[in-house]
């Protein structure tokens, strides 16, 4: 079983290599990358399984025991995350094979591609601090080359916004590994969680602070968020499809690891409320002011954002089972809106809201793709984002917290009102100038089978997440009641 | 010697960050190679110093720890390789533009501005900008 787990960083970074290898044919690139991603996704769900079933799988490669190795673990929340990326990045790349653009005009799109799922992949299983640092750092890199990939002038505008902050982002990192090691003598997050104890109280939360600004960046908090919507929309419609469902959560992913494992109970977990309650709010209002498809998105990814952060604020079972279960729905509505996005620019020859109009009659399959994953991403009953909502606002009732409740009540309105305003600027009203370019020719379908498919498949998953809500709840919890105590994770990882 | 080092740690700090506030590329390029050696340096401080850790050549109490600089060697590689990457950005945008400005947002200045420009001609360059074709459109 064990080897399971260092296989969803392996297979892609081999692809990759081999994709280079085979760089003169694009059919063999996609093949290598469709065989590479479907092992990891079968490998991802596989460990899933086996995880819940039998508790944590820990790998310590060299064969180095820790604290010293390499220390890869699989815990639930590690699992359940990878299972779901996993899936998302086989989806997407089908999207981007069948779009023209990006993928074809470019012979590096599909290693780097891969390479950004081993470093997605290696953030979640390293149970090192350092080596996230590393999987970061791969993960980032291949992102600036696909954010930049078609150097046009206004992507090397925002390249430039987004390379910056992430790389400052990682200087802080970095500064912040330095003083945690000079303090501790550890950066095994095991080894770390058993010795941060003794050490300062006051360093401690200050420690706690650096690393959540870091990974804030990462994740788009409030007030941190600002490069998120200038350069993601500037990207091509698959590669803003996985950054926006996968980057940003992997910021989420480190904050709840660290906070829950490392500086628990160190800190007042007030600060991450208001700083999530900022974050949903400030979020929303930027959607609402923006006119442009994915530009409004990409806003909401910073509001959704403040919910799965509301859910660690918490600090209870229910709360962070809540911002669990948010993480997994948001990561497949989210991808699905952005490449329902990408259909519309694909069908109308724009995405800005007074170029598109009319689509619901043109493209009635783009309408009901958006409509599903629109709905659900605002909480509407009975789509996967009522259950996650639901889940959360319980968890802060029963915690008290009116203020924060109060505020994501108010955000799922105006998240109603902003994809009301895609619906009808975009399906119901006509345009109202001319669009930039040429429409692609698509028939009754709007777009090539190969865009729709994945977007389908989905949506499809976002219904299967509310009707299998039960089940997954239950999972969600009990990943959550590993992270409320980690002593089992400190014994999987130390023996 | 840890306290040279410390300095020399700050002083790149606080030279860095100088240089990553600046507008043009090329400086911010060497504000963060700068601000990375910092970092570097003070991560190398983190480990407690002693004679080369090398097994066989004495008591192991006495080594320094390997740990950091292990670290600090692939952090340097990182930062060497997007340094690289920057580099190649900043020469794209030299070629576009014969600039290497870091511009604001098109979109937000047409947000902030209220929709409505003083001056049209500005505006419609703006939204001229803006509306390059996207992804599909390549």
């Amino acid at each position: 079983m064990s080897a399971l787990v260092a296989l969803p960083i392996v297979l892609p970074l081999l692809g990759a290599g081999v994709s280079i290898v085979v760089g003169r044919s694009r059919a063999a690139q996609r093949a290598v990358s469709i065989v590479v991603l479907t092992a990891v996704t079968v490998v991802a769900f596989t460990l899933a399984v086996v995880v819940d079933r039998d508790g944590s799988v820990v790998v310590h490669v060299g064969g180095w025991p820790g604290p010293v190795g390499i220390t890869l673990i699989a815990d639930r929340l590690a699992s359940i995350m990878l299972a779901i990326a996993s899936l998302m990045l086989l989806a997407v790349l089908v999207y981007a094979i069948g779009q023209p653009g990006a993928e074809r005009n470019h012979v590096g799109f599909q290693s780097v591609y891969l390479i950004l799922a081993a470093g997605v992949s290696a953030s979640f299983l390293t149970g090192d601090l350092f080596n996230l640092f590393v999987a970061f750092e791969m993960m980032l890199t291949a992102s600036y080359v696909l954010i930049t990939l078609g150097a046009r002038p206004d992507q090397v505008r925002a390249g430039m916004t987004y390379v910056v902050i992430s790389l400052l982002a990682s200087v802080l990192f970095l500064t912040a590994l330095a003083l945690v090691y000079s303090a501790t003598g550890t950066l095994n997050m095991a080894d770390l969680a058993l010795r941060i104890g003794t050490i300062d109280p006051g360093l401690r939360a200050a420690f706690a602070l650096l690393l959540l600004v870091v990974f804030g960046i990462k994740a788009g908090l409030f007030p941190l968020f600002f490069w998120l919507p200038d350069s993601y929309p500037t990207a091509p419609s698959a590669v803003t499809a996985i950054f926006a469902g996968l980057l940003t959560k992997v910021g989420v992913y480190a904050i709840i690891r660290t906070q829950t494992l490392l500086f628990a109970g160190s800190w007042p977990a007030t600060l991450i409320l208001v700083v999530a309650a900022l974050t949903m709010l400030i979020g929303v209002l930027g959607a609402i002011a923006q006119g442009d498809v994915k530009r409004i998105l990409s806003f909401h990814i910073i509001s959704q954002i403040g919910y799965m952060v509301m859910g660690l604020g918490l600090f209870t079972v229910a709360g962070i089972a809540g911002a669990v279960f948010y993480i997994v729905h948001h990561i497949v509505v989210k991808t699905t809106l952005f490449l329902t996005g990408g259909l519309i620019e694909h069908h109308a020859g724009s995405s800005s809201l007074r170029k598109v109009g009319g689509v619901l009659k043109t493209a009635p399959a783009i309408a009901v793709l958006f409509l599903i994953p629109a709905l659900s991403l605002a909480g509407i009953p009975p789509l996967s984002g009522f259950v996650a909502k639901f889940g959360l606002v319980s968890a802060g009732t029963a915690s008290s917290q009116w203020a924060v409740v109060a505020v994501s009540l108010l955000v799922s309105l105006l998240t109603l009102f902003s994809m009301m305003k895609i619906w009808a600027g975009v399906f119901w009203s006509p345009a109202e100038e001319e669009p930039d370019v040429v429409p692609h020719p698509t028939g009754r379908l709007g777009g090539p089978i190969l865009m729709i498919a994945p977007t389908a498949v989905l949506a499809a998953v976002s219904i299967a997440i509310a009707l299998a809500a039960g089940p997954l709840y239950a999972l969600s919890e009990r990943a959550a009641t590993d992270l409320l105590d980690p002593s089992t994770y400190i014994r999987a990882v130390l023996g | 010697m840890s306290l040279t080092l410390a300095f020399t740690a700050a002083a790149l700090f606080s030279i860095g960050t100088y240089l990553v506030l600046q507008r043009k590329l090329s400086r911010i390029i060497i504000g963060i190679g700068l601000l990375g050696h910092g970092a570097n340096i003070l991560f190398l401080l983190s480990g407690h110093r002693g004679a080369p850790p090398i097994i066989g050549s004495g008591d192991p109490a006495s080594f320094s720890d390997p740990l950091p600089q292990a670290m600090v060697l692939t952090a340097i590689v990182i930062t060497f390789a997007v340094s690289a990457f920057l580099l190649a950005l900043a020469y794209r945008s030299w070629l576009l533009t014969h600039d290497d400005e870091v511009e604001d947002d098109v979109s937000d200045r047409l947000i902030a501005g209220g929709g409505g420009f003083e001056d049209e001609e500005m505006a419609d360059a703006l939204v001229e900008l803006y509306d390059q074709p996207t992804a599909g459109g390549e």
